[in-house]
């Protein structure tokens, strides 16, 4: 079975962190990445920008384009999607296709990604260093 | 992270909201203050024990608030305090309070304590060093050595200041939607001030310096959360990430400044680069560009080359122009100078300046681009003078310093001869 673990913070905290701060944070939880690559556990795993930097595409007849993060609380996250795309518009643009395809309430939150792990088996060698 | 560690980032998270909501209740900058000093007291006391409350900053408004009521009524009756346990009951008052504290309700109540640090009847360093006090809680000692003053010339700065804003009554009614434009443009500029003042050295002050870029970026991030569909917000927050990316590279072990075309960019900082170009990207989709965006833009392009010969100095120069027509200044035009040097050469470019040395008489880097196309002129006498009048006109002595490179150079020269045309301009 494979599970998602998302995590939650409070992001003006998060991201009032000092460098060495986030540095030792980011330096345990490699610690803990780095066994769980070994043992071929770890998939791909992502650090994401302040909600800042989100984008939001609302389902409708016409989607909407908002700036921000998504802020209906009577939704829940049911999945998430990883593309790589040049630009921010054609991001927009597959949100779009994903809203057409599956039409009603809800949307979709871009996020640019800040880190990205891609977990293992690609890690596993490099980790065996430490 | 330890405890302490993470109680003090999330205290400071919540600064400058709770400051703004108490400064809603009591009208009154000093109260405000003590009220949330009291409230971070009691946090240090009860958080540990009973963990953080869900809502850490209506927590502390709540808490600031009752302390602040409980410390007048005490010396208006001289009464006994009521008992402490009263105010650690909490929960329920504190769920009902965050409902009603939405987030339009928090945005102007920071935005009218940043805009009441940077009132117009304040001169810049004053907004500065108000804003750094009120609003980042640095302490006056920081400040103090971030301006290279003494710590009771600092104290009585900002009480002058305090004293200022009192004087001129900024009205605490919901402001309306010309008014909240007016606010956010003052703000962003103080920011930007902030900035800069962190960013134009790095000598001296050293890590106090620095601490006022992040400050700068800290309080752009947070207007740029309040008000999310702001263009320019995301612009001006790009651009100081953008800048501040480069810190590490701009000047040498020996504190002198790095150009940009020399900097190691291996040193540049890749996290604060991607979420800068991030939000120069989320802006460009509302297609109304702004002097922050448009900055921002530039720096991007910069960041974006991998070698100074991959800048594309093409769209700069454009984007430069695109600036001068928003907002006309001779510094504009400077920089848009260098830009054309890069694409069509010196010539035009000095051509382009020479007009502006009547306004820009006493600005250092005026001189110093005006030397740089000169000596790639091989006119090396008149370079010669541009920079002498750029070495009396430096702010630091990183500055001055780079300068005098140029002229050893020139002097250690038997005979001038014509320079490669992309070797130096002053830009970092």
């Amino acid at each position: 079975m494979l599970y998602a673990i998302l995590c939650y913070n409070d992001e003006k905290v998060v991201w009032s962190w000092s460098k060495e701060q986030d540095e030792a944070v980011m330096a345990r939880l490699a610690a803990v990445h780095e066994r769980l690559a070994r043992e071929g556990r770890l998939k791909p795993t992502v650090r994401l920008m302040p909600t800042t930097a989100a984008t939001t595409v609302r389902k409708g007849e016409e989607p909407l384009v908002l700036d921000g993060p998504f802020a209906e609380t009577k939704e829940q996250l049911l999945g998430f999607y990883l593309v790589e795309v040049a630009r921010l518009p054609d991001a927009i643009e597959i949100a779009k296709e994903l809203a057409a395809a599956n039409p009603g309430a809800g949307g979709y939150e871009i996020r640019p990604v800040a880190l990205f792990l891609p977990g293992a088996p690609h890690t596993a060698a490099s980790a065996q260093h430490t | 992270m330890s405890e302490v560690e993470w109680l003090n980032a999330a205290l400071l998270a919540a600064r400058p909201q709770a400051i703004g909501a108490l400064l809603r209740y009591f009208r009154d900058l000093d109260t405000a203050e003590e009220a949330f000093q009291e409230a971070c007291l009691r946090a240090l006391k009860s958080w540990p024990q009973n963990g953080p409350p869900r809502d850490p900053t209506a927590w502390l408004i709540l808490v600031g608030r009752n302390a602040a009521l409980d410390h007048v009524r005490r010396t208006r009756k001289q009464q006994p305090l009521p008992a402490e346990e009263q105010l650690c009951e909490l929960e329920d008052t504190e769920s009902a309070l965050a409902e009603r504290l939405d987030e339009s309700h928090y945005r102007d109540d920071v935005l009218r304590l940043l805009f009441i640090c940077c009132h117009p009847d304040l001169p810049a360093t004053q907004q500065i060093a108000l804003a750094l006090r009120i609003v980042c809680g640095l302490s006056v000692k920081q400040i103090a050595r971030a301006f290279l003053v003494s710590e009771s010339a600092m104290e009585q700065r900002i009480t002058r200041a305090k004293g200022r804003v009192a004087a001129a009554q900024v009205p605490f009614e919901t402001p309306g939607a010309a008014e909240r434009a007016a606010r956010l443009a003052a703000v962003a500029a103080m920011i930007y001030l902030l900035f800069n003042e962190g960013y134009s050295t790095a000598e001296g002050a050293g890590e106090a310096r620095a601490s006022l870029c992040e400050e700068a970026i800290r309080l752009a991030r947070l207007l740029l959360r309040l008000f999310p569909a702001q263009p320019e917000m995301m612009g001006l927050t790009a651009l100081l990430l953008l800048q501040h990316a480069r810190a590490a590279a701009r000047f040498d072990a020996h504190g002198a400044l790095v150009l940009l075309e020399d900097q190691d960019r291996t040193l540049w900082n890749g996290t604060l680069i991607a979420e800068g170009l991030a939000l120069v990207e989320k802006a460009m989709r509302h297609a109304r560009p702004g002097p922050y965006q448009l900055q921002a833009a530039i720096a991007a392009l910069h960041s974006s080359a991998e070698r100074p010969g991959e800048t594309d100095w093409a769209q700069i120069e454009l984007l430069y122009a695109a600036l001068e027509q928003l907002q006309p200044s001779p510094v504009v035009t400077l920089n848009r100078a260098v830009a054309v040097s890069k694409v069509r050469g010196p010539q035009p470019a000095l051509a382009m300046i020479e007009p502006l040395e009547a306004r820009l008489a006493g600005y250092f880097y005026f001189f110093g681009v005006k030397g740089a196309l000169l000596l790639q002129l091989g006119r090396a006498e008149d370079a010669r003078n541009a920079f002498n009048r750029a070495v009396a006109l430096a702010n630091t002595a990183a500055e001055a310093a780079h300068i005098r490179t140029h002229l050893d150079r020139l002097s250690q020269r038997a005979e001038p001869h014509p320079r490669k045309p992309n070797e130096p301009s002053v830009s970092a």
